[in-house]
């Protein structure tokens, strides 16, 4: 400050702050760190605010730990955004991975193997073996036409669970494994192991995975690989003449849509205490795909918002509305033969009835989704943006 | 198939159609082996229970496999199509009043018939209209595009049955008497008779329609080349209406037969049999009917021989590594030609 002070071109506040925002621009990973620590005070303070102003939906601690789950969601739809967003491959079995990662974890760190590997180490682990089964999965594969791909997938999200539920003697089928090993510190802080009574260290925690996933992807987005991804998405063919291997490149997204959800499934595991195979069924892998397209594929902070939005729409707002309109004690409304009975309604019902119209509509009516990336919003709108180009070059010819 | 062709060019003299009947005839005759050795004297039992399943997944593929063929479009939505036709079956008998099997051979006939119109015909325009409502709009947009409403379709479509009629696995009427007849050495019973017949009959009409009518050669000139046929005066968006309506009734035709032969439906049938029966169109060559439906038969005892042997639990893990299998050695198919692969 006096350094600058001194210089004879004295700055005032506002070209400080320009400076400042200079500086960020120029600093990815700055904005995203500082994103995260305002974030990481934001919302348990509004999670507080709500547990005052409306006891009903739950305490402090309710919200900040149904933020950490969010946060899971947050991580699956990045990696899935890597997918279908940046490299423009439908996966359909997404949440196969995160099953993979989750169970991982179950193996490293649980009296059920007896294995007690840290949940720091287990975190690389599972990210591992998801990125291994992603290879497996994509190498023979994403040699094919897109669409196969996107049956495959499905096929896969759909087949691990039910060799989970059948092979009783590895993974204790539907009781699922139990006694997972949460989160550890070793007296770092004054922490030792997180427990289950503390949603804000997963909180913490999950806030800083998220962190330096953003960081890497936005790196990736901005690197060659990336820059091959959006090649091989608007044109396969093309990426290919230009010397882009296409199968090593979908490969590589794949495989890293699939460490991220590994990332999450170990998360989601420690944070649990238990994993079974009906968590990981066809509704996830249904879920982060809405959050991707709702949120804007391509576009990473939009698909983390989406997510977010949907995890809480799901979570709080559709269990809330229910209450608040049995509350509301409205009577039976008859039409005719047909009588709406509201406070019967069980809004939850409804949620994947709701994720399939907005799906439609959204293909229908904004594709690019709700906080488009600006490229892929130009690949959409590519004749109008044509349109206008001629209009332009015409402008210019006269 | 192509490869080899090239390869060994005396083998042209076989004319394609009996090279392809008997191929189809030593799969049968493997297939039996294969069933017969843990089934023991259940043999023939066993086999006709996998030609009858088979011939449910033959009529689901028949629709994946003609939408794909003219739009290129995996339409996820079908298998939930299927699921509408039980659901659309089973509303129809209970309308119709009939809770039990129905013995009168003329009385059991005329309900089988209208069972069977309503629900194609009824089905039949919704997959219309899911083509005119969520695809024909896209129908220029990028391909990730449409897959994505057809999730959303499926979705929709699973969840308003979910919402609106039950939640949990329904029972429906069995109307055909659970008898045997004889046939020669084989005695079978009237409804593995009547749903095989079924398939048959309708995989024919169909073969028929799409290569002697105006309506099936419009549909089949669209999906070699849209363009083209659009310059020669075939109307394209009815080409695609119409294949969209007979996959549709075909998919409610399968769902009749579930009703009839297993007897249960439930909201989210449509997602396993969607599976089993675009495993089979990919399996016949996707864009191929007669490979649709040779493929809906192949998985069909797939899934039979798996229980046969003990791993029933696990026979959609077997379908879905034969599609993989069958994706990395023979992409396009048993009978599928060469296409273009953007790839």
């Amino acid at each position: 400050m006096t350094a600058q002070a001194t210089k004879p071109d004295a700055v005032g506040p506002r070209e400080m702050w320009d400076r400042a925002r200079a500086f960020l621009r120029a600093h990815q990973a700055l904005r995203i760190i500082i994103g995260a620590i305002i974030i990481a005070i934001l919302l348990p303070t509004i999670g507080g605010i709500f547990a005052q102003v409306a006891p009903g939906f739950g305490t402090q601690k309710d919200w900040v730990g149904g933020f950490a789950d969010a946060g899971v969601f947050i991580l699956l739809a990045c990696g899935l955004n890597v997918v279908v967003g940046m490299a423009g491959l439908l996966d359909l079995g997404y949440a196969a991975f995160f099953a993979i990662g989750a169970y991982t974890y179950a193996y490293g760190a649980s009296t059920f193997t007896g294995l007690q590997v840290p949940f720091w180490v287990m975190l690389f682990v599972a990210a591992g073996v998801a990125a291994i089964f992603g290879i497996l999965l994509g190498a023979p594969t994403l040699r094919l036409r897109g669409d196969y791909l996107a049956i495959v997938t499905l096929g896969f999200g759909e087949i691990v669970p039910v060799v989970i539920l059948n092979a009783d003697a590895w993974t204790r089928g539907t009781n699922g494994i139990v006694g997972l090993s949460q989160p550890n510190l070793y007296g770092i802080l004054g922490i030792n192991s997180f427990g289950f009574q503390n949603p804000y260290l997963y909180y913490g925690t999950v806030l800083v995975i998220i962190a330096t996933v953003f960081i890497l992807l936005y790196r990736l987005q901005d690197s060659r690989i990336g820059r091959a991804w959006s090649a091989i998405r608007e044109d396969e063919l093309a990426a290919a003449s230009m010397g882009i291997n296409t199968v090593t490149t979908k490969l590589a997204a794949f495989a890293i849509g699939a460490t991220t959800a590994g990332l999450g499934g170990a998360f989601y595991a420690s944070k649990l205490g238990i994993v079974s195979p009906d968590q990981f069924d066809f509704s996830v892998s249904f879920t982060v795909l809405a959050m991707v397209v709702l949120g804007g594929m391509g576009n990473i902070w939009g698909v983390a918002a989406g997510a977010f939005i949907i995890y809480e729409i799901q979570h709080q707002g559709l269990k809330q509305l229910g209450q608040f309109v049995q509350s509301l004690h409205i009577a039976p409304i008859s039409l005719g033969p047909l009588t709406i009975d509201l406070s019967t309604i069980n809004f939850l019902n409804y949620q994947y009835l709701l994720y399939g119209l907005a799906l439609v509509l959204m293909m229908l009516i904004r594709p690019e989704g709700l906080f488009p990336s600006r490229r892929r919003r130009r690949e959409l709108h590519i004749e109008e943006d044509e349109t206008a180009e001629f209009l332009a070059a015409e402008e210019l010819e006269r | 198939m192509t490869a080899e062709g090239v390869a060994v060019p005396s083998q042209r003299r076989w004319p394609m159609p009996s090279r392809t009947a008997l191929g189809i005839s030593a799969m049968a005759v493997l297939g039996y082996i294969i069933i017969a050795i843990p089934s023991g004297a259940f043999a023939n039992e066993q086999y006709i229970n996998a030609l009858t399943i088979g011939s449910l997944y033959a009529l689901i593929a028949l629709g994946y496999t003609m939408v794909y063929g003219i739009i290129e479009l995996i339409n996820f939505a079908h298998g939930e199509i299927f699921m509408v036709g039980t659901f659309v079956a089973l509303i129809t008998i209970k309308t119709l009043g009939f809770t039990d099997t129905i013995h009168d051979p003329l009385l059991l006939g005329g309900v089988l018939l209208v069972i069977f119109l309503v629900s194609m015909i009824l089905v039949g325009f919704l997959g219309v209209l899911i083509e005119r409502f969520a695809y024909r709009p896209l129908r220029n947009a990028p391909r990730l595009a449409p897959l994505i409403t057809a999730i959303g379709v499926s979705f929709i479509l699973q969840n308003i049955v979910f919402v609106g009629y039950s939640n949990s696995v329904v029972t429906t009427p069995k109307l055909i008497p659970f008898d045997e007849i004889q046939i020669g050495p084989v005695s079978i019973r009237i409804i593995n008779l009547f749903v095989i017949s079924v398939a048959l009959v309708l995989i024919t009409a169909l073969h028929v329609f799409t290569t002697r009518t105006r309506l099936g050669t419009a549909m089949r000139s669209t999906s070699m080349d849209r363009e083209a046929a659009a310059l020669m005066g075939v109307d394209i968006n009815r080409a695609i209406a119409i294949t969209f309506f007979l996959g549709a009734a075909l998919a409610a035709a399968a769902g009749v037969v579930q009703t009839q032969y297993l007897g249960t439906t439930v909201f989210n049938i449509g997602f396993r049999a969607g599976l089993f029966a675009f495993t089979a169109a990919v399996l016949g060559g996707i864009g191929n009917t007669t490979g649709a439906a040779l493929g809906g038969f192949v998985i069909g005892f797939v899934e039979v021989a798996s229980s046969a042997y003990g791993y029933g639990r696990w026979s959609e893990a077997i379908v879905f590594t034969t599609l993989i299998l069958v994706l990395i050695f023979r992409p396009n198919g048993l009978l599928g030609q060469q296409t273009a692969e953007r790839a």
